[in-house]
């Protein structure tokens, strides 16, 4: 034992290796979009990981405070285009609280509703190049597949696939079309059939088991101390969920389940969602039977004007918690506009989560914080 | 032993992943009944869209080329993007004698449009609607920015604006 | 044959050269056929695993589709990094061609149609194929460019394992045959497949080839080199035009090759079970180049389920499990042909 220490270190004298960078992105398969990453590596070691941020900054928050309150809506679409029905329910719910606009439950059960299968579309996205980015190209097409159908209840609906701009300050912009309870249903149904395909392709499979179990692991306190929040922290045993802890919308009338882990490695994220796919079917199902006759749109001003002061609304989006914080002087417009956006929050832990991992295990590592990059340049 | 029951379990796991794949294989091979896609530039014709799809925004002309915008510019503030733009003239009304707007042309800049709705939503006299054109293939912009009125079009005299 | 026709009306020598260069003719032609056939069913294969249809545009079912893509390389302006080393960058994708087309030359089409039957023949094709190792660790280390060179690093530690274990395999087939020349392999199959004759060893040999075959011609679930969302492109990132499109053929062909020594070691080459139709002419080529797609066709599958390993898993893979395997198995073998328990 002994002797074979010398000899490394012998060795380690005679051949001398070097660190070395390597630039990954902007343009890259991995990085989904456009984020550069400046790796440190050591052969196929990884020793740091920097994540330059910016390639996408269209300044979003700066043109907030020129547009109206209505305006500002559709702008939170282009954050995170996956969760984009949840970043506008961000906003409406920000300046509904602030004017005091109490929505009638049927209002909120249909926000609710878009938003769970919102979460599911992204979801779905996600573990389509989850596999991708693991190697397993196929399982890209079977999430399109079914994602494919909540795009049309989407449309059919709301008029856009992505960025559906649904709703409105004091309402939603249409009543949903009269197939909607319809294909919802036929979706659940379906996608039931389909959910555990999901596991045979790849969460059971040998070889995607070994590249993601024991692979950056993340404690409880880590993630915390990181800020990380949404799926990718509630691997970690984090409760952090803000459908649970600060129910808005419907959230308060059903019951459902925090998935929560305490593996904290990729494959616990992994699970975690595959998880709140099923939650998220779940909490459809218990609401969907429920959505009672009323208006879809209560009265409010032409021109909206916050009161002045500062005003907070977080909500749970399918990468996370996404805060929105408006300053407002009494004016159309406000003074100053934040977003709080999970993707962000979580990209800080991934430096942590490859220390010593292999180039394929970043990968994996990155695949698994789900960001969204225009969510994280803004 | 358990290097034994490895192998195995991993050879099953893998034979699991394959009987899918082989399955929607051989359907899509001697069926195509799992086949997803669907033929572009080919199905053009039969291509239709949901009512609400939000493709391009058009103003509504009836029978006799009237539409019923009267100019009123409301849609042009309410664009985020500066996408609108009204050219107006002032004209004297034959009948009844008074000077009112009279639209010249309605420009939309399609390639700025966001697709949000505000103007649409905030247009009182219900000129502007959605239109479920999805095929803006170009290869000029400047066939992007559109006049929504159609040539020679007037406003229609006897149309109610309602109050929002 | 060849040479009959041409001795009638040239001299012997003469005869012989021009022999030789129809015959390297020939197998370019096939070679680049195969190639383009190849990629045009794995594109195909690939739309319907995935829900999809594949190129279907030109030519029926998209047939030719890949010509045209070929067609569009051949036009490209070929680009390189400033800084590669000129003469190697240039020279790679020949290495790599040049030892797909000799092993190609080996593969037992037929009983008459094999352009080099030489009594080393499985030798000769291991010994060929990992000359293509060079090829590639020379594109990743001429480009200048860190991802071309962490893609040949790994080509060379992932090739070098795995012939092992595919020469441990060929070598338990050998045993049970009892030759190296392929085609007396073949021969030796008259009486009943390899896969059937040699039953428990065969069938785990088959297993353990078809896994370091995969790895050998550097697809998924073991296409480390080039792993696209790692990689981007890996060796050949650097590479474009004629040059890419060398690496892309020799890949299809070396997957082809792999697939041929599978049914020629295993599957009885030319032959069908019972001698049905084995005298009429041409059969036989059919039947090999049938059962060969069945066996790329596989590994296809393989390709449009699997995700991909990991450096340190794929040696594991290798060290750990496939040569223990096979060094078993190669005993196993040897005593069941001792004792004659084959079938
Ligand atoms: S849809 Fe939105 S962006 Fe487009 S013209 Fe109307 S207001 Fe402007
Ligand atoms: S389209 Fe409507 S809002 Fe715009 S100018 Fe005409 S009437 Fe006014």
């Amino acid at each position: 034992m002994e002797n074979q220490m010398e000899n490394q270190e012998f060795l380690a004298d005679k051949i001398r290796t070097q660190e070395y960078q390597l630039n990954m992105g902007p343009q890259h398969p991995a990085t989904h979009g456009v984020m550069r990453m400046i790796l440190q590596l050591d052969g196929e070691e990884i020793k740091n990981v920097e994540p330059v941020l910016g390639y996408i900054h269209r300044s979003i928050e700066k043109m907030c405070e020129k547009s109206s309150y209505k305006q500002i809506i559709h702008l939170t679409d282009r954050l995170d285009y996956l969760s984009s029905h949840m970043n506008n329910e961000a906003v409406t719910l920000l300046v509904e609280n602030a004017l005091g606009i109490e929505v009638n439950d049927r209002i909120k059960i249909i926000r609710t509703i878009i938003a769970e299968l919102t979460r599911m579309a992204s979801h779905q996205l996600w573990w389509g190049v989850m596999g991708m980015d693991t190697g397993a190209l196929t399982t890209f097409m079977y999430a399109f597949r079914d994602r494919e159908l909540i795009n049309e209840i989407m449309e059919e609906t709301c008029g856009a696939r992505l960025t559906m701009n649904y709703n409105i300050i004091g309402g939603l912009r249409y009543d949903i079309h009269d197939n909607f309870v319809k294909r919802v249903k036929e979706f659940i149904v379906h996608f039931k059939e389909k959910l555990p395909e999901y596991d045979n392709l790849l969460s059971n499979n040998v070889i995607f088991r070994k590249r993601t179990e024991g692979v950056g692991i993340m404690t409880k306190e880590q993630v915390i101390a990181y800020g990380m929040n949404g799926p990718t922290a509630r691997a970690s045993g984090f409760e952090c969920d803000i459908r649970k802890k600060l129910p808005y919308s419907a959230y308060g009338m059903v019951d459902f389940e925090e998935v929560l882990r305490t593996e904290g490695d990729a494959f616990a994220r992994y699970k975690v969602r595959i998880d709140e796919m099923w939650q998220s079917m779940n909490i459809i199902e218990q609401l969907i039977d429920k959505i009672p006759e009323d208006d879809f749109r209560m009265k409010t001003k032409p021109i909206i004007k916050l009161p002045k002061g500062d005003f907070l609304q977080r909500v749970e989006t399918a990468r996370g918690d996404f805060g929105v914080y408006a300053m407002s002087d009494g004016g159309k417009n406000p003074t100053r506009f934040k977003f709080r956006s999970p993707s962000f929050a979580n990209l800080h832990g991934l430096n942590k989560m490859s220390e010593n991992t292999k180039i394929g295990d970043l990968v994996v590592n990155f695949s698994t914080i789900d960001v969204v990059v225009p969510d994280i340049d803004r | 032993m358990s290097y034994f029951k490895d192998i195995f379990n991993a050879v099953k796991t893998l034979l699991t992943g394959m009987k899918i794949t082989g399955r929607y294989f051989f359907v899509n091979l001697f069926t195509r009944r799992d086949v997803i896609t669907v033929q572009y530039p080919d199905n053009i014709d039969t291509l239709k869209m949901h009512d609400r799809f939000r493709g391009e925004v058009i103003m509504g002309h009836d029978e006799n080329n009237m539409h019923q915008c009267d100019a009123c510019t409301i849609c042009e503030n309410a664009c985020p993007n500066g996408t609108i733009e009204i050219i107006w003239d002032k004209e004297k009304n034959p009948e009844t004698g008074k000077t009112q707007k009279v639209l010249l042309n309605h420009i939309y800049h399609l390639e700025m449009c966001t697709m949000c709705g505000e103007c649409i939503e905030a247009c009182p006299s219900d000129a502007i609607e959605w239109g479920q054109n999805f095929h803006h293939v170009t290869r000029d912009r400047s066939n992007l920015t559109k006049s929504l009125n159609r040539p020679e079009s007037i406003l229609n005299p006897n149309f109610v604006k309602s109050k929002k | 044959m060849i040479l009959e026709l041409l001795n009638q009306f040239m001299p012997a020598e003469v005869a012989f050269y021009v022999e030789l260069v129809i015959i390297a003719v020939v197998y370019l032609g096939v070679f680049a056929l195969l190639g383009l056939f190849l990629v045009w069913m794995e594109r195909r294969v690939a739309g319907f695993f995935q829900l999809r249809l594949g190129p279907n545009r030109r030519g029926p079912s998209g047939l030719f589709q890949t010509v045209a893509d070929a067609l569009k390389l051949v036009s490209k302006e070929l680009t390189a990094t400033e800084g590669r080393d000129k003469f190697l960058h240039g020279i790679a994708p020949y290495f790599v061609i040049v030892a797909a087309l000799m092993a190609l030359s080996l593969i037992p089409f037929s009983a008459e149609l094999q352009a080099f039957d030489i009594n080393l023949g499985v030798f000769f094709v291991t010994a060929v194929t990992s000359i293509e190792v060079v090829g590639i660790f020379l594109a990743g280390w001429a480009s200048n460019n860190k991802y071309s060179l962490i893609g040949g690093m790994r080509s060379g530690i992932q090739m070098i394992s795995y012939e092992l274990s595919i020469g441990m395999t060929i070598v338990t087939m050998t045993v049970l045959a009892g030759t190296i020349q392929l085609s007396e392999i073949v021969e030796m199959q008259r009486g009943g497949w390899f896969i059937w004759t040699g039953h428990i060893p065969a069938f785990i040999g088959f297993m353990v080839f078809m896994i370091a075959g995969t790895a050998e011609s550097n697809r998924t679930p073991f296409d480390l080199v080039e792993a696209e969302s790692e990689l981007g492109a890996g060796f050949h990132s650097e590479y474009s035009g004629m040059g890419f499109a060398y690496f892309f053929l020799a890949e299809f062909v070396n997957m082809f090759i792999i697939s041929a020594m599978a049914v020629t070691l295993f599957f009885g080459g030319w032959l069908l079970p019972f001698e049905i139709g084995a005298d009429i002419p041409f059969v036989g080529a059919i039947i090999f180049v049938v059962k060969t797609l069945s066996v790329v066709f596989l590994m296809m599958w393989f390709r449009w389920t699997f995700p991909r390993l990991r450096i340190d898993q794929l040696l594991t893979l290798e060290w750990k499990y496939l040569i223990p395997i096979s060094m078993v198995n190669i005993v196993v073998m040897a005593i069941l042909v001792w004792l004659g328990l084959t079938f």
